[in-house]
């Protein structure tokens, strides 16, 4: 076990490293940042020497070199925008996107599966009905539009809930913040967590329905049944269990996602997470910024689905006796 | 709507009756929350002279001359001012004025301050690169040499912030930021001035707090007890967060949502021309554009093809169509407001699609020709919209114009590197005065920065000369007088098409009221919620 996540994390590095040379040769297509560094009474030549002293005349590939040596001894560079190091950039937003992110999972997740599997027992049911239409409505609708919608309706009409921002955030140390703790920060949370949630439990929830579906066809389910057992745990232990492993690895990505495309969600209710940094970073050409937040991305990607695969060990035992058998071989 | 109206009908009447005595307290001690599509990039008042970042900093800052509501300039720190011969000032600085953290405003913070306004990371020092010396007669006395007779010194002197001597050496911040040293500097994100508002607290893209200046020196006309700034990207939201009352303030409201502003009971939009004037530049310096299918020759360099460009656009149905009305037609690029400003040169001569076909058989290209027309589409107000409608206007007269549309990130590294055969640009002078407008944009670029934002190379020696002596010449009639010829010259050889002065487009609750200036600089000294 242990060699395959050292395995994994070796990988891990590669990764990275390609990740950086891709997000750093691209961030060079989206513009000079010079021209948003210095207002417009600066001179052709203070913008030409503030530009040979960033090192942005160099070969890419210089640039490149620098910069992942830089990375390697823990600088991830200041950013041109705010004039601030990224890693601390990186320190304040972070909090904020988990804890969106994580909740979203928790909502796709809590409320996907019952449904999906609702919809695949008891296909004929009005309710199931109901899950698949609206569940078409949420894998089809853009986030930024279900976003708005939201906004419309519990901001500006019911005035329920806020349309932008935390609200106020309670700092636990370490410069961690979270809104989980007021109540003007959950009710911030409401509108984007389901709007990031939303395609995702949607997603799930047509997932769980299908594998279920195939898994209620299967004898041992009927054995089960025929044995008296009660239906709630046919359905939740023995048949859901068997959907598990498709369902862990769409989840695991989707998860990734979630972390790394919460831009949308973000910007529309601007939620100080990393992807709104990301965003306002792309609009600048703030290139350490960009750089910096895509690898910590391919990191999160590159972790998730570690675990996802060490979960799939849990979950399947097929797995664990086959890993043994070849290891011993 | 119904509903929203009874649900609001309902909560007052439970607020009301459940905490009557903070109500009241509640109407006086007014709580101020503005929001701006995007946050100022530094506190640090000589870090970057953009306008939005500068216009924010006014809250805290002050300069030694400032300007009013109607852009016109009044004493600030300092007092009164003469002038002892052509290149000779004496500013009187005002007494007992503090910082906010209570240190006293002398001579030696504005020698400082200009000192560390000239250093070489920071932004503003091509506006003070008319003073010469700076010296300290008294305590409250400073002589400013200028390197020439300086008409515009006190509009240079109105973005020039005075910062406290002895907290920016203690805080290590006695230079402006510079990235290239790869580290923060404290006046990014603290502030000391001597302004109407001190920052209480700042996280920079999400909340900057603000709260009045209890030893400000002049009498407050404002009736905020604290103000909250939050940037909203999203347009949508920002509208959303007026309407639902969760703001007081927003600006820019894209103009498709101004309606929805306006026709709700709770909001108004606040609208006035802006300073800028948005116009298309064209390169009419190559042999041969970069970006047309005309081979072996510029057509760009004959008047006449950038007068038949002016004559196909219809700026009338611009304003109308794309404007929502709330533009301002531009015979000149120099917006009314703009010291030097006259109707006659504001005057824009009539759509005239068969004049213009004319121009164009006349100059040779009876067919009309293709050219690549390079435009923002996040910088001005709706400007990829305008260069479409523009494209499709002057595809009646004949030329082909392919829209080039990128962000401003990417346009302004492109149109500065001259590699552009056609542009849209806008322009507000930093001065407020049209000086600006000849030496910048209309200027042939020489290496004192002059024409740096002339992107097509426009040139013409009597500009040139007259532009000179607009900058040195004091006598303010004459001084009118040459800018009137200046740009009367710049008009007769379309050097630009000028298309409208763009509009300020601001929302407010119906409670606020505000000092829109025509810079689109928000101050917040004047706010009143009622």
């Amino acid at each position: 076990m242990l060699a395959f996540v050292i395995q994994r994390l070796f990988q891990a590095v590669i990764v990275v490293v390609a990740v950086g040379l891709i997000a750093f040769t691209l961030s060079h297509y989206v513009g000079d940042p010079i021209n948003n560094m210095v207002g417009q009474d600066a001179t052709i030549e203070d913008r030409a020497a503030l530009r040979e002293e960033l090192g942005l005349n160099d070969p890419v590939p210089i640039q490149f070199g620098r910069y992942i040596l830089n990375v390697f001894e823990g600088q991830l560079g200041i950013s041109y925008r705010l004039g601030r190091p990224v890693s601390e950039l990186f320190a304040e937003r972070l909090p904020a996107t988990l804890e969106l992110s994580l909740l979203s999972a928790i909502l796709a997740l809590g409320v996907g599966i019952p449904m999906g599997v609702i919809a695949a027992v008891y296909p004929r049911l009005a309710t199931s009905r109901i899950f698949m239409t609206v569940s078409l409505f949420g894998i089809s609708l853009p986030p930024f539009f279900v976003g708005i919608l939201l906004i419309v309706v519990f901001s500006v009409s019911l005035q329920w809930l806020p349309s932008y921002g935390r609200g106020t955030v309670v700092d636990l140390g370490g410069g961690w913040t979270t809104g989980l703790l007021t109540i003007s920060g959950l009710k911030a949370l409401i509108l984007p967590s389901i709007t990031l949630a939303l395609f995702q439990m949607t997603l799930i929830m047509r997932l769980v329905r299908s594998q279920m579906a195939q898994v209620l066809r299967t004898d041992y389910i009927k054995f089960a049944h025929a044995r008296g057992l009660k239906p709630r745990i046919v359905n939740f232990r023995h048949a859901l269990k068997n959907t598990l492993v498709p369902i862990i690895t769409v989840t695991a990505l989707q998860l990734g996602s979630i972390i790394a495309f919460a831009i949308i969600t973000e910007t529309v209710f601007q939620w100080p997470g990393m992807g709104l940094l990301f965003i306002q970073a792309v609009q600048f050409a703030d290139v350490p910024v960009m750089a910096a937040y895509l690898m910590l991305v391919s990191v999160f990607f590159v972790l998730i689905n570690l675990i996802s695969d060490l979960l799939y060990f849990a979950v399947d035992p097929r797995l664990r006796s086959e890993f043994e058998r070849r290891r011993s071989a | 709507m119904n509903f929203s109206r009874l649900k609001r009908t309902f909560r007052s009447a439970v607020a009301a009756a459940a905490m009557g005595v903070i109500a009241a307290g509640v109407a006086s001690a007014a709580d101020f929350k503005w929001s701006f599509s995007g946050d100022a990039q530094t506190l640090d008042p000589h870090g970057l002279a953009e306008i939005f970042t500068l216009g924010f900093q006014s809250n805290i800052y002050e300069p030694l001359v400032r300007r009013n509501s109607e852009l016109a300039l009044e004493p600030a720190l300092a007092v009164s001012w003469e002038q002892k011969d052509d290149v000779t000032w004496v500013f009187k600085l005002r007494q007992d004025v503090k910082f906010q953290n209570g240190n006293p405003f002398t001579a030696d913070d504005v020698l400082f301050s200009h000192q560390r306004a000239s250093s070489p990371s920071s932004d503003v020092k091509a506006k003070l690169r008319s003073i010469q010396t700076m010296t300290k007669l008294d305590d409250h006395t400073v002589e400013i040499k200028t390197n020439g007779p300086s008409p515009t010194l006190l509009d240079e002197l109105s973005d020039f912030f005075i910062m406290d001597k002895e907290w920016s050496e203690a805080n290590n911040s006695a230079e402006p930021a510079d990235v290239r040293k790869g580290a923060e500097n404290f006046a990014t994100r603290h502030a000391n001035g001597t302004g109407p508002f001190a920052v209480e607290s700042r996280q920079p893209d999400v909340e900057t707090v603000f709260v009045p200046n209890k030893d400000w020196w002049d009498t407050p006309e404002h009736n905020i007890t604290r103000a909250v700034f939050t940037p909203i990207g999203s347009d949508a939201t920002r509208v959303a967060a007026l309407l639902s009352g969760e703001v007081e303030m927003i600006f820019p409201v894209p103009l498709q949502d101004a309606a929805r502003v306006e026709a709700n009971p709770d909001t108004k939009m606040l609208r006035a021309p802006e300073l800028r004037v948005i116009y298309f530049g064209f390169d009419t310096w190559r042999d041969e554009l970069q970006y047309s299918s005309v081979k072996g020759k510029n057509p760009f360099k004959d008047k006449r093809v950038r007068e038949a460009v002016f004559y196909a656009i219809d700026e009338d149905a611009i304003v109308e169509k794309i404007m929502e009305g709330a533009a301002r037609p531009a015979g000149v690029i120099m917006g009314q407001g703009v010291n030097g400003y006259t109707d006659e040169l504001g005057a824009r001569a009539k759509f005239d699609l068969d004049k213009s076909k004319k121009l164009l058989a006349d100059a040779g290209y009876p067919d009309g020709f293709e050219v690549t027309l390079d435009c923002p589409n996040d910088r001005y107000v709706n400007d990829e919209e305008i260069c479409l409608a523009a494209a499709g206007m002057l595809a009646r007269a004949g030329i082909k114009v392919n829209v080039n549309a990128m962000t401003k990130t990417k346009y302004f590294g492109k149109v500065l590197d001259r590699d552009t055969s056609m542009y849209l640009m806008g322009w507000t002078p930093p001065t407020y005065d049209a000086h600006n407008i000849l030496f910048d944009a209309l200027g042939t670029p020489q290496d004192n920065g002059q024409g740096k934002w002339n992107m097509g190379n426009y040139s013409n020696p009597a500009v040139d000369e007259l532009q000179k002596k607009i900058a040195v010449t004091v006598d303010l009639d004459k001084r009118r007088q040459l800018i009137a010829e200046a740009f009367q010259i710049v008009k007769d050889d379309m050097a630009v098409v000028p298309l409208h002065q763009q509009p300020l487009s601001w929302g407010a609750r119906s409670n606020i009221s505000l000092v829109q200036r025509a810079d689109d600089r928000f101050e917040m000294r004047w706010v009143k919620v009622n």
